[in-house]
């Protein structure tokens, strides 16, 4: 009985670190609604944050229904910063188009290798949703790198924005491949893949892309971020604090 | 496939008043989204896939279907979620791609699993014109399954119903 019940609280919180992630990057893509530079692209960031807040929601909802008590909404809207387990990656600003863009392409590199090994999970409802997934992030990788062609092999200045974009953020991506302990626990029971092992297919798919891009692989950096930790930069919380604040003023507040 | 009941093929039936609440044209039996309709004696189990991981209308739909159920008399209705084997653009009926191309959408121009996709963009045909020329202007458009294309002969803009 104690070792299933150990086993579950593994299972919740993995499906929070990946939760998290798709959360919060959804959330960041909101932002970019009536702002986007054409309308085509305001509804490719809708979309792609759409489908974010999904995997989320089917992920948060399990979590939920682990911890026994509370639902999706209440792990959205009433965490605090250090409880949320998202790549730190996510929670940066949206800069402009182009950084946006870079921090997309990182992303959804690292989900396509993640969802094609979580479909192996021996948790029948991770496995579920990383087939159903994983079609979608096909999508969100087409458009982002299609974009990161686009500015990178575009004029001088897209040229010059998306390299600076992709040196600002290069530094979070080491820790997509750094188990955190819960990650660890989750290989360990078979449960998620150990993250180490996406790395090579990560740097595969993006340095073909950074290639036809013309842009330049940044140096690797030896400093890591922990916010699947629950360490976080300041961004996290001022984006909570919007994310949350209905909730938080007026407790199930409905519309 | 065990054989539908006649209470289950009563279900079926009133299914096809269910309309897709973003192209409410086709009913959700041609949405292809309807997995199973179960008669369990004491309630009916509906198996509803979402089109899209976080599709808004997949809600509405299952809201609906209950509805549209217990108007008809079946008191407790269960509609589960089902997400393996995800939902895939070609279980859209024929008749729902015929639907799709008067009402001024493109149906998905070929199978998900046609080696084909690996390699080069789909022929989309105008669903005005009928002209094979046409460009895609996004990958996205007003609703998660479709993107957005303008035909290059007849130089009108529409809807195409992604393949995935």
């Amino acid at each position: 009985m104690e070792a299933t019940s150990a086993a579950s609280d593994v299972l919740r919180r993995y499906a929070l670190t990946i939760g998290d992630t798709s959360l919060i990057l959804a959330q960041r893509l909101g932002e970019w609604i009536g702002h986007a530079p054409a309308l085509e692209e305001d509804l490719a960031l809708a979309n792609i944050a759409l489908d974010l807040l999904g995997q989320a929601r089917y992920l948060l909802s399990h979590a939920a229904q682990l911890q026994g008590g509370g639902t999706e909404d209440h792990l959205a809207f009433l965490r605090d910063p250090q409880d949320f387990l998202n790549l730190s990656l996510v929670e940066q600003p949206n800069g402009d188009f182009g950084q946006t863009i870079v921090r997309q392409f990182l992303i959804d590199a690292w989900q396509l290798e993640l969802f094609e090994r979580l479909q192996q999970s021996s948790e029948p409802k991770l496995a579920e949703l990383a087939a159903k997934a994983i079609k979608e992030t096909r999508y969100h990788f087409r458009f982002s790198s299609g974009w990161m062609v686009r500015l990178g092999d575009g004029t001088e200045e897209s040229h010059r924005r998306v390299q600076t974009a992709l040196d600002a953020l290069w530094r979070f991506t080491h820790e997509m491949f750094v188990a955190s302990p819960v990650e660890q626990e989750a290989a360990a029971l078979g449960i998620g893949p150990d993250p180490a092992s996406l790395a090579a297919g990560w740097a595969s798919r993006v340095e073909e892309v950074l290639q036809e891009a013309t842009l330049k692989r940044p140096a690797d950096v030896a400093y890591s971020w922990h916010g699947k930790r629950g360490q976080h930069s300041e961004h996290l919380s001022r984006l909570l604090a919007e994310m949350q604040i209905m909730q938080r003023t007026y407790p199930g507040a409905q519309w | 496939m065990v054989a539908a009941s006649p209470v289950e093929r009563e279900v079926w039936r009133l299914l096809a008043d269910v309309p897709d609440p973003e192209i409410p044209i086709l009913n959700v039996i041609e949405l292809g989204v309807v997995r199973y309709v179960r008669d369990e004696q004491e309630r009916i189990a509906v198996g509803v896939s979402p089109t899209y991981t976080g599709c808004p209308a997949t809600e509405v739909i299952q809201a609906s279907i209950k509805a549209r159920l217990q108007n008809a008399g079946f008191e407790t209705v269960h509609v589960d979620t089902v997400l393996a084997p995800p939902w895939t653009s070609d279980w859209l009926t024929e008749s729902a791609r015929e639907k799709l191309r008067e009402y001024g959408i493109a149906p998905p121009a070929e199978s998900v699993d046609s080696p084909r996709r690996l390699w080069s963009e789909p022929t989309v045909s105008c669903p005005r014109c009928s002209s094979k020329q046409s460009e895609r202007v996004s990958e996205f458009a007003s609703t998660p399954c479709k993107a957005l294309y303008r035909c290059t002969s007849c130089l009108e803009p529409f809807e195409y119903f992604k393949c995935i």
